[in-house]
């Protein structure tokens, strides 16, 4: 029987090891830096940064808690979609299948919606916290752009994401929302000239969201696909843009 | 969170450590002194999300049904301040236009805020006007009118208060008019021109054109509208004079019933 660091000593130097770990692991200057460079996941950060910046009452944690959000509901969404069907015979029997039959069911839906409702909560504190540093000064201001579009594909995501239950408060409320693209100036059928480009209630802005003249369910097939792929999608890609500018721009903010 | 203990003068091996960045002596390892409260951080946010996902059930109610409309029909949270804004705009405005320009004007500041100062650190004292601006939005046209949707309308969006009983029949007496018919301004009757009100016309043009007159008057003396120049001078008042037309519109409605300002054959203010 070799010791026990014999043994520790013949994984770490096997080649299967070193293969997956390119640098040893004692604390050093070196290793921490590597720690951060040679790890995909981590090399989003800069191996070193400045001391105010991992201070809390500085950032609030906010855009990390609201990335922590949004993973929270991809993998909770993706379980949900294992078992809801955006049809809308099946869509209101699947909730209730999912909150009394499936295992674990009800806390992946209740998970789903309350860090989707954190998570706007913490993308407003996140922009607020960002405005009383002044962080979109130059040469940030762009990353504040993306951001806002990044807020704005939040609530478009959560807004999607309430038709899905297909209960009365889903569908009533989805109707209230989208009654305003009816009043869009020159495209809605009820907006201000409306009448003289020609739009009616079943060919206007708003029939062109819901795929009809009500909240029906061609209104849920589309949500559902624009809450599942095409939203999760583009604020993904905007993600990867705004988290690259922060190191592109100088790192995160502070006193120069 | 506790203060890194990092010995954060120069020492030989940090050069070599950091690489081709210059070694500043304000800089800490990200690991593990960020990396922990990442950590720990998450691990927070995750216990508690799990332990209110435990408690709280998400709301379902009974299935979808379009014949029925519950009274009052609310909007997700999030936008009901906008919902709350349709009581004193029309929907055209209130839904689609106000809702714009918040995104818009959200995107523009960093470009019409030019003050170089407070770039990186908390500071009321250095930017007064961005500050004051940004907290008047949020807090005051945003939050609390997100709070009047959630708590404080019932039934026929009138306004109840939480501990009063949700009556549907309550009758409200429909007191509002358009300016032109309200008391102090009814003499002069309701001039027109194709249909379109002068007298809110008259108003809303000189409501605009306070920011001419403010650029005229101040552009000689003002080292602030003079850094910003005419196009962001006049973007700046363009979004400001839009934003307080909000609480002028809720004050005029709340105070004085007044509910059109302006009212034309296509949309009324």
């Amino acid at each position: 029987m070799p010791s026990l660091s014999e043994l520790k000593k013949r994984i770490v130097e096997s080649q299967l090891w070193r293969s997956m770990f390119r640098h040893e692991y004692p604390d050093t200057p070196r290793n921490r830096v590597l720690q951060i460079m040679a790890n995909v996941w981590l090399h989003l950060h800069p191996p070193k940064i400045r001391r105010h910046a991992i201070r809390v009452r500085f950032t609030w944690c906010m855009g990390g808690i609201t990335f922590l959000m949004f993973l929270v509901t991809l993998v909770t969404g993706v379980i949900l979609m294992f078992y809801y069907r955006p049809v809308a015979e099946y869509a209101y029997a699947d909730m209730k299948y999912l909150q009394y039959d499936v295992p674990f069911g009800m806390i992946m839906r209740n998970m789903h919606r309350w860090a989707a409702h954190g998570m706007v909560i913490t993308v407003w504190l996140h922009m607020f916290r960002v405005f009383m540093t002044g962080s979109y000064k130059p040469p940030r201001e762009f990353n504040w752009v993306i951001g806002v579009v990044l807020l704005t594909i939040t609530l478009l995501l959560s807004f999607t994401g309430y038709l899905l239950p297909w209960d009365q408060l889903s569908i009533w409320a989805v109707t209230v929302g989208t009654n305003m693209a009816r009043a869009t100036p020159f495209v809605g059928s009820e907006g201000p000239f409306g009448e003289l480009v020609g739009v009616t209630s079943r060919y206007d802005a708003r029939a062109f969201l819901l795929g009809g003249t009500l909240v029906g369910p061609a209104a849920l097939l589309r949500f559902y696909v624009l809450h599942c792929i095409f939203l999760p999608i583009l604020i993904s890609l905007l993600m990867i843009v705004h988290f690259w500018r922060v190191r592109k721009d100088g790192g995160i903010s502070g006193p120069l | 969170m506790a203060e890194p203990k990092e010995n954060t003068t120069l020492k030989p091996d940090a050069q070599s450590a950091g690489g081709k960045e210059p070694v500043v002596a304000d800089r800490v390892h990200v690991w593990p002194y960020l990396v922990r409260n990442e950590f720990i951080c998450s691990i927070i946010v995750i216990v508690i999300l799990t332990v209110w996902s435990i408690v709280i059930d998400a709301p379902l109610e009974e299935p979808a049904n379009p014949t029925q409309t519950p009274n009052p029909s609310k909007a997700p949270w999030y936008f009901l301040g906008l919902q709350e804004m349709l009581v004193y705009f029309d929907p055209w405005f209130a839904g689609v236009v106000l809702p714009s320009l918040i995104i818009v004007g959200l995107m523009v500041i960093p470009y019409i805020d030019i003050n170089p100062k407070g770039n990186g650190y908390y500071t009321f004292r250095e930017r007064p006007f961005a500050i004051t601006t940004f907290l008047f939005g949020f807090f005051f046209l945003w939050i609390s009118l997100i709070i009047t949707g959630v708590f404080f309308r019932g039934p026929g969006w009138n306004l109840f208060w939480p501990w009063e009983t949700w009556d549907p029949h309550m009758v409200i007496a429909l007191t509002n008019v358009d300016l032109p018919e309200w008391g102090p301004l009814r003499w002069m009757g309701n001039p027109k021109i194709f249909g379109v009100e002068l007298i809110g016309l008259v108003l809303i043009t000189l409501y605009f054109s306070v920011a001419f007159i403010v650029y005229y008057m101040k552009r000689d003396t003002s080292d602030t509208i003079r850094q910003l120049g005419p196009v962001r001078y006049g973007i700046v008042a363009f979004l400001l004079l839009t934003m307080m037309s909000l609480p002028i519109k809720a004050l005029l409605r709340l105070a004085f019933n007044i509910q059109y300002v302006w009212v034309t054959p296509w949309f009324n203010i």
